[in-house]
């Protein structure tokens, strides 16, 4: 009884955990960049907004929708929306250099005011709740055989669509990129050092931008993934403040992750985990107030902040430069 | 030196203005492969910049530069790579966080796939070429200054550097890893590379250059073989010959001792010694000028007295107030030792990087002194008002009105804000650094009226300078600083320009 409860809050959790991490991941190349891109909840927003109107018409205006195109326009759509919010982002903070911090507020408002007017003015229903069935069937597929023929491994495992798998493979071939390519080490020296990267011949402003702009494209798709996966394919206008909670959290999971991708990929499931609390603990006999235990992922991640800091890890901290405008020295 | 082969770099009418000034003006010269090159000159004599177009950080206004007899337009440090050329910066440019062979690798394009074993190796061999001593895996944070000097010397072999520009390269060096530093220039050398070093600490000149050019005041004065130089001579084209000032020194009356400095010991915060016992005394009633190579200590020193800069034990520093009551000031705070009547106006680089608030007008920069005063809880205003008008009255500052941001005012204008409030706290001791950089002349005479006037009130005026002339002619006595230490106190009415020079940058025997 009790392994059941703790494999559904495992697999909730996990479900919770794919496009945090995929937010987070996003975010993740940014910061890297040296870029603190608190823009992060409206662009998940505007991503979400994007691409599920673009599939919700597709799938009314067709009486037999075709897979691969849902796919596309869903993940596309709301990449390309998204990308749009990292050029405005890299405009302000990298070529007019205002303060990241400010425009990042300023493009979280502006993106979840965004999504709830294309909600608005795109689906015209009396409630603004809409669910695209089609769609959720196609972008949470699961992997056949896998998913439900290995006893427990399946469940623990191979229970969620392929969207999770392919978030996993995005986070791995992240790491390769930033760690085995010339390219991500040039992007960490931006991060770092950008006086250092720029007498190097590294064109600084071009990584900031590129990172800013596929960074926020990742971050988009997050806001499609999450209304798939966990919103089980429904939109309604009154859910943006939701999805701009979760795009805190997936900020704040970068932190906790010491900006190294392979701790999103546990560090999410923990988030996940601390999420689901107030559902399944009651069930196991623990009663907290819930308020207390939406905090936990909060909590965790200021004590992981105070614990690196006064273990003064130089290999723990975030970029050195990160939230600083870059001048070139000029006399 | 063979002079038919073609010239390794050949300057020729180079020209470089910041503003109205000239950093560079019309420089010719010709350096050569397989030569150490001593690029020689004071503060300000416009040796960095002219080898910052070298490495393609600046561009010459006029004039052309030739490398390895083509014509050359360098206008990156991409640029300067291309063609050959490396400049090793005073402050390095290293990423803390990546291992040696990561900085290596940075920006580098093509080259095949990304292979930092095959790249640590080749860093290897540069290192068994020349003799240096490093490890390819070595993060940067845990490197001592000297390997992060010799990092860059590899970064830039590893670029295929063919000219090698060493900005001050043993200023951060202790003796021993200046001799290995000296070695690797010698084999660079003996490999056919180009070495210029921008020193000026003539010891250095002498044991390790070939040639030396001289600049002054952006101007270039003449190259010489270092096998015909001596200390005095090289210090006597480096200085020029004395201007006379028409700057007015009233004689001293009834000196008074205010501030005993005795035996001051203190390390920067990268554990480096700054200051090396030193000790001196200030009286109220003189001008002590302070004079040094920039980085020698002035600022600490002075922060140590303002109770900015922590010393070592055993260092002491006592005031007499104009009351007669003899003080220690360690151990109090800055605060503390501002109420006692010490005054500290630094001008540094940016002038505004310290003591004002650029965005607040010069009412509200006076208020920074004042906003304690008094026991409301609303700030006085009045007070720091008049003060305001009184300084934009007496010191002439041209300013659209007393409320305008400051840093909208002129470089100048602002220096007088700057000391002009600190004169105002009619203090005791008056300590100011840089007073009239970047100031025109009649600027500059209104700064040393100023200072005078305190002096003549019996202030202990201490005045940190760069240009030796000014120095001679306002100062009462010249505490000379070389490397941390107090290489001499000297009459400002009986010394030379060349005696200050020469101790400027040759440390004395007993006192290295």
């Amino acid at each position: 009884m009790t392994v059941d409860i703790l494999i559904g809050w495992l697999q909730q959790a996990i479900r919770f955990a794919a496009f945090i991490m995929l937010a987070s991941l996003g975010e993740l190349l940014i910061e890297k960049s040296g870029s603190l891109n608190l823009g992060t909840p409206g662009t998940m927003c505007v991503g979400a907004a994007a691409g599920f109107i673009s599939v919700f018409y597709y799938c009314n205006s067709t009486e037999d929708p075709n897979a691969a195109i849902i796919i596309l326009l869903a993940l596309g759509v709301s990449f390309v929306a998204a990308t749009f919010m990292g050029v405005l982002f890299g405009f302000f903070t990298i070529s007019l250099r205002i303060n990241q911090n400010v425009v990042g507020l300023v493009m979280t408002m502006f993106g979840c005011g965004l999504a709830e007017f294309l909600s608005v003015y795109f689906i015209k229903s009396e409630s603004g709740n809409v669910r695209c069935q089609e769609a959720y069937d196609v972008l949470t597929a699961k992997i056949p055989f896998l998913s439900d023929k290995l006893g427990y491994v399946s469940d623990i495992l191979f229970s969620y669509g392929f969207m999770v798998y392919a978030t996993i493979a995005l986070i791995v071939g992240m790491m390769i990129f930033l760690y085995r390519t010339r390219a991500g080490l040039n992007l960490r020296a931006v991060g770092e050092n950008p006086g250092t990267a720029d007498a190097a011949g590294i064109n600084v402003t071009g990584y900031k931008y590129a990172a800013a702009c596929v960074g926020s494209g990742l971050i988009g798709m997050a806001g499609i993934f999450c209304v798939m996966e966990f919103k089980s394919g429904a939109w309604a206008t009154a859910d943006v403040p939701a999805i701009e909670a979760f795009g805190w959290l997936a900020v704040a999971l970068v932190i906790f992750a010491l900006w190294k991708p392979i701790n999103l990929l546990w560090g999410a499931v923990v988030f996940g985990v601390c999420y689901w609390a107030e559902s399944y603990l009651p069930q196991m006999g623990i009663v907290i107030s819930t308020d207390i235990v939406q905090m936990l992922p909060y909590v965790i991640t200021i004590l992981v902040l105070i614990v690196v800091n006064l273990r003064k890890n130089k290999e723990n901290q975030g970029p050195a430069s990160l939230g600083l405008p870059y001048f070139r020295e000029e006399r | 030196m063979n002079t038919n082969m073609t010239p390794a770099v050949t300057f020729r009418g180079v020209t470089k203005t910041f503003g109205d000034n000239y950093a560079n003006k019309d420089i010719t010269m010709d350096i050569y492969s397989g030569e150490i090159l001593a690029l020689l000159g004071e503060n300000g004599s416009g040796k960095t910049t002219l080898m910052n177009m070298l490495s393609g950080i600046y561009y010459p206004d006029g004039g052309e530069i030739f490398i390895r007899g083509k014509k050359a337009a360098i206008r990156s440090p991409h640029d300067a790579h291309e063609l050959g050329i490396g400049m090793i910066h005073q402050h390095f440019k290293l990423v803390d966080v990546f291992t040696a062979t990561e900085n290596v690798l940075l920006g580098i394009r093509g080259e095949g796939k990304y292979n930092p074993a095959a790249a640590a190796a080749r860093i290897r061999e540069i290192c068994a070429t020349y003799g240096f001593e490093l490890d390819p895996s070595q993060k940067v944070y845990d490197m001592t200054v000297s390997q992060k000097q010799t990092l860059e010397i590899v970064k830039a072999l590893y670029r295929g550097a063919e000219i090698l520009i060493l900005d001050e390269p043993t200023a951060v060096l202790t003796p021993q890893e200046a001799d290995k530093l000296f070695s690797v220039l010698r084999n660079m050398r003996a490999e056919g590379k180009t070495v210029i070093i921008i020193t000026h600490k003539l010891q250095e000149v002498l044991s390790i250059s070939d040639r030396v050019a001289i600049l002054r005041k952006g101007g270039y004065i003449d190259t010489v073989d270092t096998s015909s130089a001596t200390e005095l001579s090289l210090t006597e084209l480096m200085v020029g010959k004395k201007v006379e000032l028409e700057i007015e020194r009233p004689s001293v009356k009834d000196r008074v001792l205010r501030l005993q400095v005795q035996h001051v010991n203190a390390f920067n915060s990268e554990g480096t010694q700054v200051l090396t016992d030193v000790s001196f005394d200030a009286y109220g009633g003189e001008i002590l000028g302070i004079a040094g190579i920039s980085g020698c200590g002035q600022k600490e020193l002075l922060e140590a007295v303002a109770g900015l800069q922590k010393v070592e034990e055993g260092s002491e520093i006592l005031y007499d107030d104009p009351k007669g009551k003899r003080e220690s000031l360690l151990g109090k705070s800055p605060k503390q030792i501002k109420r006692m009547g010490i005054s500290l106006s630094f001008v540094p680089e940016d002038r505004l990087g310290m003591g004002l608030v650029g965005s607040m007008g010069m009412t509200g920069n006076m208020m920074l002194k004042s906003y304690s005063d008094g026991r409301s809880l609303i700030a006085e205003t009045k007070a720091p008002k008049e003060l305001a008008e009184k300084i934009r009255d007496e010191l002439e500052v041209v300013t659209p009105s007393i409320n305008t941001p400051v840093r909208r005012l002129s470089g100048g204008n602002i220096q007088k804000v700057l000391v002009g409030r600190e004169i105002a706290s009619s203090p005791a001791v008056l300590m100011t650094a840089y007073a009239v950089r970047g100031l025109d002349i009649n600027a500059s005479y209104t700064i040393y009226h100023l200072l005078n006037q305190q002096k003549q009130k019996g202030v202990a005026v201490i005045f940190v300078g760069e240009d030796l002339d000014v120095l001679l002619a306002l100062c009462d006595r010249i505490l000379v600083l070389c490397g941390g230490r107090v290489n001499g106190i000297v009459d400002a009415k009986e010394t030379t320009k060349e005696q200050i020079g020469y101790l400027m940058t040759n440390l004395k025997e007993e006192n290295a």
